[in-house]
């Protein structure tokens, strides 16, 4: 689930996923908005579907406390294996696509994809997306470029 | 183009579905880490630019707590006066003592620099090549270097005088906070201090960054080498209760185990030797902080500086004594004495007029400030002025009654003249120029003042200069002007000093790349947080047009719409919404909420204070630096702590959280060990 190694204790994991829950513990009462636990799970690096978080916010009501946070993420393995792909397996989804020799789709294009397929965007996710990544001469979304800035830091 | 979807061709569309399911994956959690970034760097950021600030005033009225609550016959007196007992009064001869290095052996595993005294150019480089390496001093040579230092400080005066002729060039350097990629980027793109490349360094050399250390043996090596070309001016982080709280001193423990105690000592008395100020030619006056209306340059040439170890305690602080005989030492050889204290009129840490004037200070102007960013709503700000005017030192000093008094023989009875003395330092070192003429204290840092245009040209002129450059505020291009360009504020270092044109100076800056724009960008974002609140009755007006049911909500369409309206700036509201609203679901925004959000202080400050203050006070507890506690020194701090912050905590919780912590039983707390865990109490004890 999180990905620590081997060697990291208890006490690690715990400080790691404190270190993500802290930024959005306002009140420093121990608790965070349930719409924020999406965020909080990606950034531990794990990689749930959106009917994992929406089961994980069902299980409680309003505010989510640190403790069972804790004793969730560490007891439920949220990453689909199958669908956890490696940077270059990203790469090689252009080819189906008209445009692949060019490297690029148009916002139409990326748009319809991602809001009608999979686990479909919102329109404020399509937005933000198209809005940082879409290049403005040419207005069509460069697809390595994409794939590069999703993948920068991501972990191992 | 389209994606051929042809339903009779299952593999295009697992395909689709594949390729989306990917990249949603992957952008959501891409997201989740920038989002996660800037909120982290914002958090800390804000914390530290605001409610640390504010903090401060937080601490300080502990000690007046502190001071207030001290009894003869509670328990707490000893507690109390072993926190506040001071170093023996000292000789010159014993602190020399104190200095000596010689019986510290270098064991041949010892890989790091070797130098040699006198300090010569060689000896810097050779350093700042193992720092390079992230090599360690070895203790020995730390001292070396520290008692050489103290010994020609203390031979400068108050204000360095400094004369740069027509053709030279002089850069000064701002604030660096344990920077040393920072120190080193500028010496790469300025030069090194040499005889023809004078340098003043601006104060704030130490905490935050982890190379406080390193810094300040690289500055102090220069200042060994070249006294006539390098200067050190004190800022208002040269001062070890600041350092409790903002890293220093915890650096320099986790760096010297055995020897750091010693060196942080050393160091109290070397910042307090450090000169308050440099004058250029006779025209430039550089200075950590600023002025204020009451600062008399005159005055500060004539004072022993040296007397005013932390200004962050009044020099004749009523110290409660041991068996009445420690002379109510003060700091060092600072004379002190209750008796002192009957006959003394106010001494408030800020520059005040009558407490009646004080809580007349309007909201609005405090709002406007550019700079110390006063978001403060009105119940923060309220408080502040309740604890000012009851903590304030002039009510302290006159309860106090039950004190021994025994002035200190050698210093005589301190003087009405030490008060004014130490508020012009604290004046020196604190404030922050205001927009508006006149001259209030400084409510947000909690120290010194804000200064208008006129203060600037009244003191300037008084004096015969024609430029103040002080650094103590971040600023978004690394400088800035204000005053009619008779204030220049460098924080980012590197401005250089050109005499030549007929205006006599001429300053530019180089860069700082990566930092800077790191700091752009949390400056640009607290100034725009800062216009935000400043206009929100106007945004609340603008909002309110596009929700005419009073739902409470906008979309966030009509946000940004209405957000551009009332502040004009022409700037991309999409991209910033995420760094500016925290929470937006489907697409709609609760402006009220929001709008409360931005005056964010009261939360900020909840979510570190408890931390910080809490490692100050134990450190403070922990006076022999060993990094550990006694269960009773450790019981009766929390029970003190939650007193003063009127916390609930029973006695078993402290007991039972004392043992849990001591994990190898032998009836002392690692004070790191507790601040890990110290969430899980506030967990339970909330449950």
């Amino acid at each position: 689930a999180l990905f620590v190694s081997e060697n990291e204790n208890i006490l690690a994991i715990h400080r790691k996923i404190t270190a993500a829950f802290e930024p959005f513990d306002y009140e420093s009462k121990n608790m965070v908005d349930v719409r924020e636990i999406g965020t909080i799970m990606y950034s531990l690096d794990c990689f749930p579907t959106q009917l994992d978080i929406r089961e994980f916010i069902a299980e409680v009501r309003g505010v989510f406390m640190f403790t069972l946070f804790i004793h969730k993420l560490t007891n439920h393995d949220y990453v689909n294996e199958k669908l956890l792909a490696t940077p270059s397996q990203l790469t090689c989804l252009p080819q189906m696509y008209e445009n692949e020799q060019k490297g690029f789709l148009k916002p139409e294009e990326l748009t319809k994809l991602m809001m009608e397929e999979g686990e479909p965007f919102t329109q404020e996710e399509m937005d933000e997306m198209l809005t940082v990544h879409t290049n403005r001469k040419e207005n069509v979304i460069y697809y390595d470029k994409l794939i590069n800035k999703l993948t920068a830091d991501a972990p191992k | 183009m389209p994606l051929r979807h042809v339903p009779d061709v299952p593999f295009c569309c697992f395909s689709a579905i594949r390729a989306a399911l990917l990249i949603q994956r992957w952008y959501r959690q891409y997201v989740a880490r920038l989002e996660m970034r800037r909120r982290c760097t914002w958090n800390i950021f804000q914390s530290i630019e605001y409610a640390g600030e504010q903090d401060q005033i937080k601490l300080y009225h502990f000690f007046g707590f502190l001071m207030d609550h001290f009894t003869p016959a509670s328990s707490e007196r000893n507690l109390i006066s072993h926190i506040f007992r001071e170093n023996e009064v000292c000789r010159d001869a014993d602190w020399e003592r104190y200095f000596c290095y010689k019986d510290i052996e270098v064991p041949d595993s010892y890989c790091g620099p070797h130098l040699t005294f006198p300090m010569t150019f060689c000896g810097v480089s050779k350093l700042m090549e193992a720092f390079k390496l992230k090599q360690q001093l070895h203790a020995r040579y730390v001292l070396q270097i520290l008692g050489e230092t103290w010994r020609l400080l203390r031979i400068l005066p108050n204000i360095n005088h400094v004369s740069v002729c027509h053709t030279k060039e002089i850069t000064i350097c701002g604030d660096l906070h344990g920077q040393l990629e920072d120190l080193l980027l500028i010496f790469y793109k300025n030069g090194l201090p040499s005889c023809e490349k004078p340098y003043v360094f601006n104060g704030d050399f130490v905490d935050r960054g982890k190379n406080s250390l390193e810094i300040l043996l690289i500055l102090f090596g220069f200042l060994l080498v070249y006294p006539n070309e390098v200067h050190l001016n004190r800022g208002n982080h040269e001062d070890h209760i600041v350092n409790l709280r903002y890293g220093f001193t915890k650096e320099v423990l986790g760096k010297y185990r055995v020897h750091g105690k010693k060196i942080l000592k050393l160091l109290q008395k070397i910042f307090s030797w450090l000169p308050l100020a440099t004058v250029i030619n006779h025209k430039v006056l550089v200075v950590h902080g600023g002025i204020s209306d009451s600062t008399d340059l005159d005055m500060v040439a004539r004072m022993d500086r040296h007397r005013y170890v932390s200004v962050l305690r009044p020099p004749k602080a009523i110290r409660p004594t041991l068996n009445g005989n420690k002379a109510g030492s003060g700091k060092d050889e600072d004379a002190s004495g209750p008796a002192e204290g009957r006959r003394r009129r106010v001494r408030s840490l800020t520059n005040t007029s009558a407490p009646g004037q004080r809580n007349n200070i309007p909201r609005r102007s405090l709002h406007n400030l550019p700079t110390g960013g006063a978001q403060l709503n009105c119940s923060v700000e309220d408080e502040l002025k309740e604890r000012r005017r009851l903590a304030g030192f002039d009510q302290t000093y006159r309860e106090v009654k039950t004190l021994d008094s025994d002035s200190d023989p050698e210093f005589g009875e301190p003087t009405e003249t030490h008060g004014h003395e130490w508020k012009q330092i604290v004046n020196l070192l604190w404030s922050d120029p205001m927009p508006q003429n006149g001259c209030i204290s400084n409510e947000v840092r909690g120290g010194g003042c804000y200064w208008g245009p006129d203060v600037t040209e009244e003191v300037l002129g008084k004096h015969n200069l024609q430029l103040l450059i002080r650094s103590h505020e971040c600023k978004q291009d690394g400088y800035e002007f204000c005053h009619n360009r008779r204030v220049l504020t460098i924080f980012s270092a590197s401005n250089y000093y050109e005499v030549g044109s007929n205006r006599g100076y001429q300053a530019s800056r180089t860069c700082r790349e990566l930092t800077l724009r790191q700091r752009s960008t949390r400056s640009a974002l607290r100034a725009l947080r800062q216009q935000l609140f400043v206009h929100k009755s106007d945004l609340v007006g603008a909002f309110q047009e596009f929700d005419p049911n009073n739902t409470g909500v906008i979309s966030l369409r009509h946000w940004a719409t209405a957000t551009e309206r009332v502040l004009k700036l022409g700037l991309p509201w999409r991209v910033l919404r995420p760094q500016l609203i925290n929470r937006a679901q489907h697409g709609m925004v609760d402006y009220q909420q929001w709008i409360r959000e931005l005056s964010i202080t009261d939360i900020m400050e909840t979510m570190y204070k408890n931390h910080s203050n809490l490692e100050t006070i134990f450190r403070i507890i922990d006076t022999d630096h060993s990094g550990l506690i006694s269960f009773e020194e450790f019981r009766q701090t929390w029970k003190l702590l939650s007193s003063h912050l009127k916390m609930e905590i029973s006695d078993k919780a402290i007991t039972d959280l004392a043992q849990s912590m001591d994990f190898n039983k032998d009836g002392s707390i690692d004070i790191n060990e507790f601040m890990e865990a110290f969430r899980l109490v506030d967990l339970s004890t909330h449950a």
